[in-house]
């Protein structure tokens, strides 16, 4: 019989998402790797500004909350301290990883920096009531471009595990998502290896989860998991993006 | 018998930081306190300790930030237009109680200003630097020595106090070379149950955080930190007193100012004026009991700073404008000679104004 329970790593408290979105799921997944890792003990997580803002309150290891997009420097002073007993994870929105904090996310992979990002890519900042992200899909209304994002205005999305595939430094960049059964559980998988990859000193890896924003999208929850299949997946295409160790093995 | 050698200001901070066991530096280049980060670069790697060059001020602070998390010593070097970027890192270490030491080995500014010393980020300094309710326990050297001095006292009152010490140096301070001792004791390392190290599965999870979305909880946290701040006041203030007991003239003079003017001082003695000098220390808790005490008698204060006027500040507050305090100062990058200042010291003798 299989019992459904609360992950270990996952605090038995309340969370303050709205409905319908998938941070909840994401974090689920994060602690169930902890768990199946058994490394709740050594892990420290660093939150970062935004919705997640308040994930050091859900999270049963220890909890750094960063500034801004700084996640990721704070996140190599943690591993720094004990490289040989911290796990260290980062979980960053697209505005604090990819806007505010987009040097100090190419700069930790280009350093391979050993330590595990969780990207929330869910196209908006959720958290000031949405406006425009860095990856706003061209044409997507938002607060802050509400006649559509123009990309000759504003530019394009950006698209972070492509242009970070390009550098030497990070080990592991997968883009998956959560809005099924079957993605939830390949997404599992992925957080699962980059955690792994950590625990085996391989360096930086980087799982981007494309995630839901019903209420600053606008849609019902059950429309917004639709709009990921047809509107974000086709602009940001699923998949792994580098997997150096892999690599390694096909070229021996 | 204590060894000297032969070390610049920059050096000796270095050294000393590894001496007050501090194994974790970050920094970014910048002129005029790169010897820090060179002899860091050098020395680290060989005792297992750990330098990295951080893409921006912004990074290392935070660099800064996650290794305080983990309750070991830490620091960062900079001057005067990387400080400010580590402005907003600088509000987060002290909304979150963190230790940490910070060096501002100073230039002349605003903007890109010059590579030339100056003492321009007082205010900066004392006031905290970033934004929010908060202060930094603020060293200012004015020997190599004191560099090395300071700097390991820095780590021991950041640890003691859950807060950013700063060493607010200037281009000067950082490049001279004198003989320096580093044969002093430390004190013990408190006990940091607050760092984020792991629960080992032993422990509830610990939380470095800032954020109180609660007014009434960020408001507690500030009345406890400044709670913090009175004892940090009473205890911990620092200042060199010379030839004020019978001063006419009071100085107020830090870092290379203090060195400058000291030599006008005893200048003046030779020719009859009763001046004398009072040097803070901790600019941040400033020393305002000296100042008190000689505004009994003295008849005149002179701020002798390589600034438009930045301290002079604090000393009309510790004096409440008893006195008339005057400015004696050079600015963007030029130091005052002890002839200016000379010229200050007479002005005032002979009743004018500066
Ligand atoms: C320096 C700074 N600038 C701006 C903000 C305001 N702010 C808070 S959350 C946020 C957006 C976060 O969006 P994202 O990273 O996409 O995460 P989400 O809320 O969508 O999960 C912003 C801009 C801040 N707290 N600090």
């Amino acid at each position: 019989m299989v019992v459904f329970d609360k992950p270990h790593a996952l605090l038995d408290v309340p969370l303050h998402y709205c409905p319908g979105c998938t941070h909840g799921i994401i974090h689920r997944l994060v602690a169930e790797a902890i768990d199946e890792l058994g490394i709740e003990g050594k892990t420290i997580g660093v939150a970062p500004v935004g919705c997640s803002v308040m994930a050091y309150d859900y999270f049963a290891c220890d909890m750094i909350e960063a500034a801004h997009g700084r996640a990721p420097a704070v996140a190599t002073g943690v591993k720094r301290a004990d490289p040989e007993n911290h796990i260290v994870f980062t979980y960053q929105g697209d505005g604090d990883l990819a806007s505010i904090g987009m040097a100090e996310t190419v700069h930790a992979a280009a350093r391979n920096e050993n330590i595990t990002v969780i990207f929330i890519n869910n196209a908006i900042y959720g958290m000031t009531g949405g406006q425009m992200a860095p990856t706003s899909l061209p044409g997507q209304v938002t607060q802050t471009s509400p006649y559509g994002r123009d990309p000759k205005l504003c530019g394009y999305p950006i698209k972070v595990c492509e242009m970070l595939s390009e550098l030497e430094g990070p080990e592991y960049l997968e883009r998956v998502t959560v809005n099924n059964v079957k993605n939830v559980r390949n997404a599992k998988r992925a957080i699962l290896k980059a955690f792994k990859n950590q625990i085996e000193g391989k360096g930086f890896s980087l799982i981007e989860v494309l995630s839901s924003c019903p209420t600053n999208w606008g849609m019902t929850p059950s429309n917004a998991l639709k709009w990921i299949d047809e509107k974000m997946i086709p602009y940001y295409p699923l998949g792994v993006y580098k997997d150096r160790s892999a690599e390694k093995e096909v070229n021996k | 018998m204590a060894d000297k050698v032969l070390m610049k200001g920059n050096e000796a901070i270095a050294e000393a930081a590894i001496h007050a066991g501090c194994r974790h530096y970050f920094g970014y280049p910048i002129t005029p306190q790169t010897e820090v980060a060179a002899y860091m670069a050098k020395v680290m790697p060989k005792i297992g300790g750990t330098f990295l060059q951080a893409e921006s001020e912004i990074a290392a602070i935070n660099m800064v930030y996650g290794v305080a998390s983990c309750g070991l010593r830490v620091m960062t070097s900079s001057s005067s237009p990387g400080i400010s970027l580590k402005g907003e890192g600088l509000s987060y270490l002290a909304g979150s109680d963190l230790p940490a030491l910070v060096v501002n080995v100073q230039r002349g500014g605003p903007g890109l200003g010059g590579i030339q010393p100056s003492q321009s980020d007082y205010f900066q300094a004392t006031r905290g630097g970033g934004h929010g309710d908060y202060h930094m326990i603020v060293l200012a050297p004015s020997s190599v020595q004191e560099m090395a001095e300071l700097t390991v006292k820095g780590f021991e009152l950041a640890d003691k106090y859950r807060m950013t010490a700063m060493i607010l140096a200037d281009g000067t301070m950082g490049q001279m070379m004198e003989p320096v001792s580093l044969d002093f004791e430390l004190e013990p390392v408190p006990e940091k149950p607050w760092a984020t190290t792991g629960t080992k599965m032993a422990r509830e999870h610990n939380i470095v955080n800032s954020l109180y979305l609660k007014p009434d909880e960020l408001e507690k946290g500030n009345f406890d930190r400044y709670e913090r701040y009175k004892i940090v006041e009473a205890n911990e203030t620092r200042y060199e007193e010379y030839l004020t007991n019978d001063a006419d003239i009071v100085i107020a003079a830090f870092g290379i100012a203090a060195r400058v003017s000291r030599n006008a001082v005893n200048e003046a003695r030779r020719l009859g004026i009763k001046v004398g000098m009072i040097r803070p220390i901790t600019l941040w808790p400033f020393p305002k009991a000296p100042f008190e005490k000689a505004a009994e008698h003295a008849k005149a204060f002179i701020s002798v700073e390589l600034s438009m006027g930045q301290m002079i500040e604090d000393v009309e507050l510790a004096t409440k404008c008893r006195v008339p305090v005057s400015l004696c100062n050079r600015a963007g990058g030029m130091i005052p000679s002890p002839a200016q200042v000379l010229d200050c010291i007479k002005k005032i003798a002979n009743g004018g104004n500066n």
